[in-house]
């Protein structure tokens, strides 16, 4: 395995590489491609880190678990939420800040905070030439030139390998707490979050489990937190059997599992990750014929564990969204591919960047078309 | 401000442009009377004008194709323009070019309360999409100050922000899709009414990309529930490090404002001498909003004002009802207009470390002495992005030179205590020689690249955002 110290040292490898190259961070989320190993692990460490002004530089290869309990000591937190997929995908390793930004990787908080590229102020990245490329940087309002560093997140180290990520972090709210539904059916469910998510009580999470209990969830300062609760509590109560949670580590499980998927930890299937427009969910899910389905983001985003081999896209035909085949049997892998295959403008614009960045076309070559 | 030579090739073809656009767009939408073009001559960047050859406003898609395709062919320079609201010339046009303005495609094509957006064309204005979901308290988040005028087409060109973007963020956080043309007439569509569109993030890049990749004629934006109420409180201070302390410690201690608002003594002035808002006479004055219900207002301000009596301030005020809310609010609605009462002024838009505030304060306020020209300050302190206003005269020769230099100065002193050259306003020409001064050639030559697979012939808004020496090469190949 290629593991360079430092960004020279990367740069240097890649200006001489004309093979390809599998490009990882902690290789938690089960992305692997054909060729040799490059990781940027060894590139670790935060660089700079300013509470008050919220903003964390890291390099590539930082620990997401180093970076989250550094941020705890000044009560601030990642507000993407990003998820730790080691549970679903059976992977051990350590999940690095430049994977979640590669795969631009945000929990439940989405819907509500923004995607990791929300949060994302500025990249340092190696392309496939070997050049050292900066955008960005790490103030809050940026404009200047074009947004490379949007075009990074989610990427998948294939326009380039990332080295260094600047983030805007945000203050740890004092609490939380769920409001439960139990008892609807999954239009309802959806029906339900939507009426939370359109409230003025700046609901932070909207998810119904696999098991059909829907959570909807609040933060902030303990006033507040209750009083939303109670709000929230009086617009769901038509719609299922309502109650709410308050105790923090509960409530912190409880979006965990929502996080993580935990639900179809250690049960045998793909598992697809669909992203569509909230009010079709419960409809694009019945055309799938799923074993379990977990809705997160107000019914916007479905997963759904599968038969091996099961071709969900043709299931769904088309539809405002797109599937993702996160875990997969080798075989379905090969047979469906990682990602939605796009209309052809779009697959054109896809095709040409990557050819721009990475000319030989060597890193993580296939995986994004 | 150096332009690009217009192309004789493209001037001789004017007869032959006309008459092609005249095949797909209907009379009233081909503006080609000299008197007429001068309409477009400048964008709110007003020191540079300059008539393009043709400006055209198509009322569809399709007529935006049809004409990018005739522009592709003839090789004609096309620049996009929303409103024409841009301080930083990104709708400024040049001899050679045809203007393609969006301002009749105005509709809104859906609204989706459940599913949280809404469907607009992009000649619609910022403030006219929050009017079109007002009726069930829903609002379009990003505020630009030019918010009644600019045109969501310009907002994703430039990628605005506002004074609330603190907690909702700029426009790019709050698009979630957009029906694009491309330079060679083709239609594309990205993301839509689902979160985060697949493949490589080109809404991403596309917003903020000024003009330069394609002409953005629908977007999807989220649209969100109004807070049930919001209160600002004013603070003042008698320096500015204090002021930029407390903002520190607001924002450390766990409050998220929607909006934190600096101004200087000299804009507090001008302020008060034009609206009269009842401001104190102090060195630096903080504007803080906060959202929710009563209850979450006061548990929220109680939490700040805490943290501002700490610092000694020389005033604090809190608004007891809406009339004293829009009182302490006008005065920094007015500061624009308030300090163009004095002078001529130039508005700057650099971005810095808010921990660099006090310094950078103190080091424009040097500048000022130096060059001989005042200037006011007035910003979102939440976010470090700075709006210094430069005060010149415009009929005295030598003093644009002058404060275009003191300008170029602030900026590149931004840059280097690890801010950037614009935060919001875009480069547009204003910021274009200066990019060097935050990029290397190579982090130039990528961003270039990109527009390489957009726009192969550079063809438009050719002459913006990048240095011209850097973008010459590119230019001329394909001309």
């Amino acid at each position: 395995m290629m593991r360079p110290e430092s960004e020279a040292e990367l740069a240097e490898m890649i200006a001489g590489e004309s093979e390809r190259l599998s490009i990882r961070g902690g290789g938690t989320r089960g992305v692997a491609c054909d060729g040799a190993e490059l990781t940027s692990a060894a590139l670790s460490g935060v660089t700079l880190y300013e509470p008050g002004a919220l903003t964390l530089v890291a390099k590539a290869g930082t620990p997401v678990a180093e970076i989250e309990a550094l941020l705890a000591t000044e009560g601030q937190r990642l507000a993407f939420e990003p998820t730790d997929q080691r549970g679903l995908m059976g992977t051990t390793g350590e999940p690095t800040i430049g994977g979640v930004v590669a795969a631009n990787v945000s929990g439940p908080r989405r819907i509500q905070a923004g995607a990791c590229r929300d949060f994302l102020l500025g990249v340092r990245f190696v392309d496939g030439a070997g050049t050292v490329v900066k955008n960005g940087g790490r103030v809050m309002k940026n404009v200047t030139g074009y947004d490379l560093v949007k075009l990074m997140a989610g990427s998948y180290g294939t326009l380039g390998v990332l080295t260094e990520v600047s983030l805007k972090v945000m203050p740890k709210p004092e609490t939380s707490a769920v409001v439960l539904i139990s008892g609807m059916s999954e239009v309802d469910a959806v029906k339900a979050m939507s009426a939370a998510l359109s409230s003025p009580f700046d609901v932070t999470g909207a998810a119904r489990l696999p098991d059909g209990e829907t959570l909807v969830r609040v933060e902030g300062f303990s006033q507040s937190v209750a009083y939303r609760a109670e709000k929230l509590q009086a617009i769901l109560d038509g719609f299922g059997e309502v109650s709410v949670e308050s105790d923090a580590s509960k409530v912190d499980a409880l979006w965990r599992s929502v996080r993580d998927v935990e639900a179809f930890h250690g049960r045998s299937g793909d598992v697809w990750r669909i992203s569509c427009k909230p009010s079709d969910g419960p409809e694009l899910a019945a055309r799938i014929g799923a074993d379990g389905l977990l809705y997160d983001w107000g019914g916007g985003l479905i997963w759904a564990l599968v038969q091996a081999g099961t071709d969900v896209r043709a299931k769904l035909g088309a539809f405002d969204g797109h599937a993702t085949l996160v875990r997969a049997e080798a075989d379905s892998s090969a047979r469906f591919g990682r990602f939605q295959p796009q209309a052809s403008g779009v697959a054109a614009l896809n095709t040409g960047l990557r050819k721009r960045f990475d000319p030989c076309g060597i890193l993580n070559a296939g995986l994004m078309g | 401000m150096e332009m690009p030579q217009p192309d004789p090739m493209v001037l001789s073809k004017k007869a032959e442009l006309i008459t092609r656009l005249t095949a797909v767009l209907p009379v009233d939408a081909i503006i080609q009377d000299e008197a007429e073009t001068r309409a477009y001559e400048c964008d709110a960047l007003t020191a540079y004008r300059c008539p393009p050859l043709v400006a055209v406003l198509p009322a569809t898609t399709d007529e935006v194709s049809a004409v990018l395709r005739i522009c592709h062919d003839m090789n004609v320079p096309v620049v996009p323009r929303g409103a024409g609201t841009s301080l930083a010339g990104g709708a400024l046009p040049t001899a050679d070019c045809v203007i393609l303005g969006v301002a009749r495609m105005n509709e809104v094509l859906e609204t989706d309360y459940d599913n949280r957006f809404i469907r607009v064309q992009t000649g619609r204005t910022n403030l006219s999409v929050t009017g079109a979901v007002e009726e069930r308290d829903f609002f379009y988040a990003p505020d630009p100050s030019s918010q009644l005028a600019c045109a969501i087409a310009g907002n994703i060109a430039m990628n605005s922000g506002g004074a609330h973007c603190l907690k909702y963020g700029v426009t790019t956080n709050n698009l979630m899709g957009v029906k694009m043309v491309m330079m060679d007439g083709e239609v594309v569509e990205i993301g839509g009414a689902h979160l985060d569109a697949g493949g490589l993030d080109l809404l991403g890049l596309v917003c903020g990309s000024e003009g330069q990749l394609g002409v953005v004629t629908e977007a999807t934006l989220r649209i969100l529930r109004k807070p049930e109420g919001a209160r600002p409180v004013l603070v003042g201070y008698d320096s500015n490090e204090v002021a930029g302390q407390c903002v520190s410690d607001i924002i450390k201690a766990g409050v998220l404002p929607v909006a934190i608002e600096f101004m200087d003594r000299p804009c507090i002035r001008a302020t008060e001498a034009f609206a009269k808002p009842g401001y104190p006479d102090c060195e630096a004055l903080l504007i803080i909003e906060v959202e929710g219900s009563e209850g979450e207002i006061e548990e929220q301000l109680s939490l700040i004002k805490a943290i501002a009596q700490k610092h000694n301030p020389v005033e604090l005020r809190e608004a007891k009802d809406a009339d004293q809310a829009a009182r302490i609010w006008l005065g920094r609605k007015s500061a624009f207009g308030a300090m163009g009462q004095i002078n001529d002024y130039m508005c700057l838009d650099g971005t810095i470390p808010v921990s660099q505030l006090p310094y950078v304060l103190r080091r424009i306020g040097e500048m000022s002495v130096e060059y001989g020209l005042g200037v006011g300050n007035v910003f979102h302190a939440g976010d470090g992005n700075m709006h210094p206003l430069i005060l010149y005269d415009a009929n005295k020769d030598g003093d644009l030179e002058k404060c275009e230099a003191f300008g170029a100065d602030v900026l590149k002193l931004c840059v280097e205590v690890g801010g950037c050259l614009t935060g919001e306003h875009g480069v547009g020409i204003e910021k274009r020689d200066l990019m060097v001064d935050q990029f290397e050639p190579v982090d130039l030559e990528a961003q270039m690249a990109v527009k390489d697979v957009f726009d192969p012939a550079w063809l438009l808004n050719p002459a913006k955002v990048f240095p011209l020496a850097a973008s010459q090469p590119r230019r001329m190949a394909a001309e």
